[in-house]
């Protein structure tokens, strides 16, 4: 009875599957499919990059490179492993040094001995093989509110033993590790400080301290921090040393000084390292060789600070202004060995949440 | 075999999208032996618990708001009333992450609310402390999820023959007792399908548990995305995707089973003939409360964001108490300045047009591959019966294991489809299509086959048959599908942000994309953004709404 509809429906739809790889969606550049002669950089939703310097790059090499990203650090890396048998891209980046180990066993990249890692200080190569190559580095620190307390005339903590004492309940909000970078990282730092067998007693004092939890920076910096535009009730968050910078950068109206500052103590931050490594079975390899040389070189480590909020690990690059002036740089960072931190992870994950959650 | 045509092309789209993906990355997790251990079990088990423990409650609520809401829509006319209706539907495709600001901005500590309180009764501390709670999780759902019943069985209730009503008043009935008898039963298949619809929808519900519950209330599909994206524990993140799966099964065909015994055919009435003005004192009573209800549950947590968008605070220093707030364009301003000159970097307008290009291809998808579905389920066969409850299951998929099934079954030809994309209204297809179906089946399933039948016996065609007796009946329905269609679309984060590419940035990753760093300027263009997002999506559901569709205008 309704032949005729269904067939038309049915034609319809068959001309509407064979569409999508034949004609471009309307309005869209014609090059959305990514072409084979691309350079393919996998990463994740946080990568920035200034168009001139990737524009650069693209007219020495006479090559477009096209960039896929999916989700956060996690996301990124998961389907990198997942899709190892037949590559997405010619390049990842974007894995920290607390899934670093997860990346290697996987065996998703193949060493490059880049001859720009003559300039790279040691501490921040942490695969021997060079399989994955240090980019950037940031530290996660405790940010506060400065006007909270000038106002209620209490010191800035400076230990992360100063946090459980009394005056300061109730006033600091973290993430969730289980589903937050920072979160995770700043959890390692109480571990590397207090050792594996004395963290948890410190989180079970915050607890009844009453800490805050939230499930990402964004809710906790936004919704729960006091010197954010959320105007939240927690005058500490842990988030990163760069943001007081950002504040600075990005406020509503100019202002001279930062509205928060970073708790530097010693072990109070947990420096995370992002890595680059060119993927197994890549068609690219010279090109992406070239690629790993550039995210190194004194051109790109400039453009990374402002678009990212990160530190170039190439001591040649120049911090800009505003990094000078309103960033700080922990002088102790916490870290933990990335072999540790795989062995480790979840079951310091799980022991946190049935410490503070439950 | 007719039948089998009108399944076929769903049916195509759902395996090679759906069941093929969702093989491929199951099969990642299934051979280990973690999968089936008792511990992965036990994580399992607590967290099915939790799920359908606050799915039912977030259910039976969201009924008690919305079916009287349906009742207000579908019989009361007032002023302002579209205007309403389409701002109803405006939380089923906010981010989460901006209704959380919403709600913040009203109950948070610092919130009107509290502080208009706190203000009051001089109270030292705010009196209203519900987020992170579960009631903060109930409100929510209710919050999103009305608009379905409202949609779905103020459709069914807008065509009801009132004379059925009157005939069991003229024998002596009460109104409660007309209702409850005569109405009730005839509207049994729209509650019942629109209660499943927002079941599922708790049910999988991530962002709000995630950010409004806090970390202490996991659902299954929190708990997935925490294994598969932050554990990277494959084996333990498919045993609860399957869990998952198949308890959405499982609601399906008990659904599907309850349905089709109910269904009644009725002569029904163009919606003009229903809707009358309240006159009498408990008709204006209802009219003016449910109105208020329905301001204070639905605008008012919106208003916040678009106030938010204008306005500035500035603390002076130390006087973080006192916020002063002036008035400013700025945000909206700066959406348009490239300032970091960053190759990420897309006007609004882009994400915009991203945004619609991407709901108008879902709408035609859904409705295409919807159609012919819902009229075989209409007059369902054995088949019918035994592949509906598939169709469900999109609803109850885990939009992460899907995200992550796409890239292991699409990396490779002849399927290299990553990158592609058409990848994300095709994903956005997918659960959408529930919605498209289960809108247009009980208008096609009240049809009286007589009227097609008086058709053919006039010597219409099929296809004139179906253009002069369907259509009319079925278009207020397609508009309601297509609406669902176009929100869903429009908001949806988790497989557009696993899919898209950042060149193409829609609208809900652009305002994620502000709120990933500090800084007021960031946060006020994300709540600009938010606040186009919420025009936008009002004024395509008024326009769906108020499209007077050729042949539709006597219905």
């Amino acid at each position: 009875m309704k032949r005729i509809f269904l067939l038309t429906m049915l034609a319809a739809l068959l001309l509407a599957a064979c569409a999508p790889p034949a004609a471009p969606v309307p309005g869209e550049p014609a090059d959305n499919d990514i072409d084979n002669d691309a350079l393919v950089v996998m990463t994740h939703d946080s990568f920035a990059v200034s168009e001139n310097v990737v524009a650069a790059f693209e007219a020495e090499n006479d090559v477009d490179v096209v960039f896929i990203s999916s989700g956060d650090t996690g996301a990124a890396l998961n389907k990198a492993i997942l899709s190892k048998d037949a590559p997405l891209a010619d390049l990842f980046f974007g894995v920290d040094n607390t899934f670093l180990s997860r990346a290697l066993d996987a065996g998703i990249f193949e060493p490059y001995d880049s001859p720009m890692l003559g300039v790279i200080p040691d501490e921040f190569k942490l695969d021997p093989e060079n399989r994955a190559l240090p980019v950037d580095y940031g530290d996660v620190c405790i940010n506060y509110d400065k006007a909270y307390f000038i106002e209620n005339d209490l010191p800035v903590p400076q230990t992360l033993e100063d946090l459980t004492q009394p005056g300061y309940a109730e006033l600091l909000v973290v993430e969730n590790p289980a589903t937050s970078s920072p979160g995770l990282a700043f959890l390692l730092a109480t571990v590397a400080h207090f050792g594996p067998d004395g963290y948890l007693d410190f989180w079970a004092m915050m607890e009844d301290d009453g800490v805050s939890v939230t499930d990402g920076w964004e809710t906790a910096y936004y919704t729960n921090f006091s010197a954010s535009s959320g105007r939240g009730p927690q005058a500490m968050v842990v988030s990163y040393a760069t943001s007081p910078a950002a504040e600075v950068i990005f406020a509503d109206t100019p202002l001279d000084d930062a509205p928060t500052g970073s708790i530097l103590g010693p072990d109070t931050c947990f420096r995370q390292i992002e890595f680059v490594g060119i993927l197994k079975g890549t068609q690219h390899r010279a090109l992406a060789e070239k690629f790993v040389d550039f995210m190194l070189s004194t051109q790109f480590q400039e453009d990374m600070p402002l678009q990212m909020f990160v530190y170039p690990v190439n001591p040649e690059a120049q911090l800009p202004e505003a990094f000078l002036k309103y960033a700080q740089v922990p002088t102790q960072p916490a870290s933990l060995a990335p072999e540790d931190i795989a062995a480790h992870r979840d079951e310091w994950i799980q022991a946190w949440t049935e410490t503070v959650l439950k | 075999m007719r039948r089998f045509f009108s399944w076929l092309p769903a049916l195509l789209f759902l395996g090679l999208f759906f069941f093929y993906p969702l093989a491929k990355i199951l099969a990642v997790g299934v051979g280990s032996s973690l999968f089936i251990a008792p511990e992965s079990l036990q994580i399992g088990f607590r967290a099915l618990r939790f799920t359908l423990y606050q799915a039912a409650l977030s259910m039976l609520l969201t009924l008690l708001v919305g079916l009287p809401a349906a009742y207000l829509f579908a019989r009361y006319g007032f002023r302002g009333k579209s205007l309403l209706r389409a701002l109803t539907a405006v939380p089923f495709m906010l981010p989460t992450v901006v209704v959380a600001a919403g709600f913040n901005a009203l109950l948070g500590p610092r919130g009107w609310v509290n502080l208009a309180l706190m203000n009051f009764f001089e109270l030292q501390s705010p009196p209203v402390t519900i987020l992170h709670t579960l009631g903060a999780i109930l409100l929510a759902h209710v919050f999103y999820n009305t608009t379905i019943v409202i949609r779905v069985v103020g459709n069914a209730l807008v065509h009801l023959d009132p004379r059925l009503e009157h005939a069991a008043r003229l024998l002596g009935a009460t109104p409660a007792r007309a209702f409850r008898e005569v109405t009730l039963p005839l509207l049994r298949p729209s509650i019942l399908a629109a209660s499943l619809l927002v079941f599922l929808f708790d049910f999988t519900s991530f962002g709000v548990v995630l950010l409004l519950g806090g970390p202490t209330f996991a659902t299954l599909e929190v708990e997935i995305y925490i294994q598969a994206l932050h554990m990277l524990n494959m084996p333990v993140a498919a045993l609860l995707s399957l869990i998952q799966l198949l308890c959405t099964l499982a609601f399906s065909v008990l659904y599907s089973r309850s349905v089709t015994r109910t269904v009644v055919q009725v002569a029904q009435r163009p919606a003009e003939t229903v809707v009358r003005q309240a006159k009498r004192w408990r008709e204006r009573l209802f009219v003016g409360s449910m109105v208020a209800l329905l301001f204070a549950l639905f605008i008012l947590p919106m208003a916040a964001l678009p106030l938010r968008s204008v306005s500035r605070l500035e603390a002076a220093r130390g006087e973080r108490a006192i916020v002063q707030t002036g008035l400013t364009g700025d945000y909206y301003r700066e959406l348009f300045v490239n300032r970091r000159g960053s190759r990420f970097y897309v006007p609004p307008i882009r994400a915009a047009y991203n945004s619609l290009e991407y709901a108008a291809i879902t709408v035609v998808l859904s409705l295409l591959l919807g159609f012919p579905v819902a009229s075989a389920l209409a007059r369902p066969k054995r088949l019918d019966r035994l592949l509906d409850p598939l169709l469900m299951l999109p609803l109850g998929a885990s939009a992460v294991t899907l995200g992550l099934g796409f890239i292991v079954a699409f990396n490779r030809p002849p399927l290299a489809l990553l990158g592609s994309p058409w990848l994300v209204p095709l994903a956005h297809t997918m659960v959408a299509l529930p919605f498209a179906i289960r809108s247009l089946q009980p208008a096609l399933a009240a049809i009286p086959e007589r009227y097609r039948q008086a058709a053919a016996m006039l010597g219409a065609s099929p296809l004139r048959t179906w253009f002069a007796v369907d259509w009319p009946i079925v278009s207020r329905a397609t508009l309601a599908a297509a609406t669902f269609a176009f929100t869903v679309s429009l908001g949806e984060f988790g497989a557009t942000s696993l899919l898209a590419r950042p060149e193409y940035p829609t609208i809900p990753t652009a305002i994620y994309r502000f709120l990933s760093q500090p800084g007021g300027l960031n946060y006020g263009q994300a709540m600009a953004m938010a606040t186009l997002l919420m025009f936008l999506t009002t004024a395509g559901i008024f326009l769906i709404e108020k499209l007077r569709l050729p042949g539709a205008g006597e219905f």
